[in-house]
């Protein structure tokens, strides 16, 4: 059963939740805030693609750039309006600002589109197959591969080799230290919700393809999923969210073709149990980052 | 250049200090000296803008600056070397110092910057690609002033820069600090270790629980202030002796 299929689907899908974690932990790195309303990212860039391809003559591939666009703008807005004003005060502030802008997104297009779903248009090289000597993967996945491979490269040689790049990873280990150096605050945190955003919209274009409809809660499975990788990869550190994606989508699948039939509606149960056990014997997840615990003041 | 005047600051509802004043004057090493807890690193973070004080003006070149941001008073000249050098363990010592200078960066001033900190700590130079996390605590101390360097202050804070170091260590420490004074750097030196500190200053503060005890140079000091209790943590209730 681990043919070249099994491991074209499963790195693909751990590219994804690679992804996925990524955007959650700029922001944790930097804030040591889970930001709850990171799924709500996804959502909006879902909305974006919805209402562009269904009311609008804009071509599919600026529709796909126009939604990732979307998701990073709402992102960098939701800290400029919401959290910044509370960001000195307690995390626990933050974190109920956090479910607040969550909740809020949620109703804005509850109110202003509907509560059922919309059916999103993708192109149909969305949907096709191809075949590789024996296997026959959906297209999606070799694209998801391909970007993730290239978002990665990106992202590492921003981290690395920008001054940006340098006091963002200085910020997530030493924030106030950071600043002494005259690195603006808000600097860093603009550019971490902007990437986070970026990158929820990069994915919300594969997530949405998968179902091609989009629905106000449709952020919470991929927000669970980034919570659940970053526990198991490392909350502490970029690699550790992109090790804890991978690692996800490989136990999800080796779940899916080895659980019997009767077991497999229980996949999300038996993910939260290995959850619990890394809390329980392994709370540093996989990677070990060497980031302190300092909070943002 | 600085001038501090009935400055308070507090932590929730701890007062830490208590309305003090104190002078830098341009080109002066002055130290501020206190046993655990006096308040010496409050009122450093007070004047590099970490901390929001209360009441009082820290007048810089004439602009009062409390309460700015410390990204804002890193620009108009104030660098400092926090408790515990605070390193990015995860970043490369060439990364440190880059970021140093962040704010003050130019492409060909950088370079001769850099090799200017490489004449007066020559063991950043083997170690540049490294991590500095994986500095000996002397080496990062070493770091940490280097990066402080890397922004041109035009005053520079040292908060208990020979904290945790070896005698030997301490001793380098002390001797480029007043390298640095006599090539025109002003310096105000946070210090337990009084009498090592009394020994290269120019003039010296005591802070006593929140409050300037005495203020003079290093000979006034001695003569009238019971060093070693300054050293050792002061008299059962906190304070130290002043013989008048
Ligand atoms: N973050 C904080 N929260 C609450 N109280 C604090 C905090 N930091 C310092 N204090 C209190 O403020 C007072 C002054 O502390 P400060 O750190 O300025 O002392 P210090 O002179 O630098 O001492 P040390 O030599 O130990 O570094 C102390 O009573 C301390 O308990
Ligand atoms: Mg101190």
């Amino acid at each position: 059963m681990i043919d070249l299929e099994f491991m074209i689907n499963t790195v693909s899908l751990g590219s994804l939740y690679a992804l996925l974690s990524l955007g959650l932990v700029f922001v944790y790195g930097i804030l040591k805030l889970v930001n709850f309303a990171y799924g709500e990212y996804l959502m909006v860039a879902g909305y974006a693609m919805y209402v562009l391809g269904t009311f609008t003559g804009v071509p599919w591939y600026a529709t796909l750039v126009l939604a990732v666009l979307t998701a990073a703008l709402v992102s960098y807005l939701t800290e400029l309006v919401a959290f910044r004003p509370v960001r000195t005060k307690s995390l626990t502030a933050m974190l109920v600002t956090s479910f607040a802008v969550s909740v809020f997104l949620q109703n804005v297009v509850l109110i202003t589109i509907s509560s059922r779903s919309r059916a999103v248009r993708f192109p149909s090289f969305f949907s096709q197959t191809i075949t590789l000597g024996d296997a026959t993967v959906p297209l999606r996945n070799l694209m998801i591969i391909a970007i993730t491979i290239i978002l990665l490269t990106a992202l590492t040689l921003v981290m690395k080799k920008t001054v940006l790049g340098m006091a963002m990873r200085a910020a997530a280990d030493r924030f106030t230290t950071t600043r002494l150096m005259g690195v603006p605050a808000n600097l860093v945190i603009s550019a971490a919700f902007l990437i986070s955003g970026t990158l929820a919209g990069v994915v919300s274009i594969f997530w949405v393809s998968r179902s091609a409809s989009v629905d106000p809660l449709i952020g919470m499975a991929p927000l669970l999923i980034a919570f659940i990788a970053t526990v198991m990869g490392g909350m502490h550190s970029l690699v550790g969210a992109v090790i804890g994606g991978f690692v996800y989508g490989l136990l999800f699948n080796v779940l899916s073709i080895t659980l019997p039939a009767s077991l497999i509606s229980y996949r999300d149960a038996f993910m939260f149990v290995i959850v619990i056990l890394f809390l329980l014997f392994r709370p540093e997840g996989i990677w070990k980052g060497g980031y302190t615990e300092e909070r943002v003041g | 250049m600085l001038t501090i005047e009935n400055l308070t600051a507090s932590y929730g509802a701890i007062t830490a200090l208590h309305g003090i004043s104190l002078e830098v004057g341009e080109g002066e090493l002055v130290a501020l000296l206190g046993s655990n807890g006096a308040g010496k690193s409050t009122t450093l973070k007070s004047i590099c803008g970490l901390l929001r004080p209360g009441q009082g003006t820290i007048r810089f070149l004439g602009e009062d600056i409390a309460g700015r941001a410390p990204e804002v008073i890193l620009k108009k000249g104030i660098s400092m070397v926090p408790e515990g050098r605070e390193i990015f363990g995860g970043l490369t010592v060439e990364e440190n110092l880059r970021l140093g200078a962040f704010t003050s960066y130019q492409r060909d001033r950088y370079r001769t910057d850099l090799d200017e900190m490489f004449a007066l700590f020559p063991i950043l130079k083997e170690r540049f690609t490294q991590a500095g996390g994986l500095l000996s605590g002397g080496e990062q101390q070493m770091l940490a002033i280097a990066r402080a360097l890397m922004s041109h202050p035009k005053l520079l804070m040292l908060d208990e820069p020979s904290l945790g170091l070896s005698p030997t260590m301490t001793d380098s420490i002390f001797e480029l600090i007043s390298d640095l004074r006599d090539r025109g750097t002003t310096i105000l030196l946070v210090e337990q270790n009084a009498e090592r500190a009394l020994e290269i200053v120019d003039r010296a503060y005591l802070l006593t629980t929140g409050s300037i005890e005495f203020s003079g140079t290093p000979d006034e000091l001695k003569r009238r202030v019971d060093i070693a209790s300054v050293y050792f943590g002061g008299e059962d209730d906190g304070t130290c002796e002043v013989r008048l």
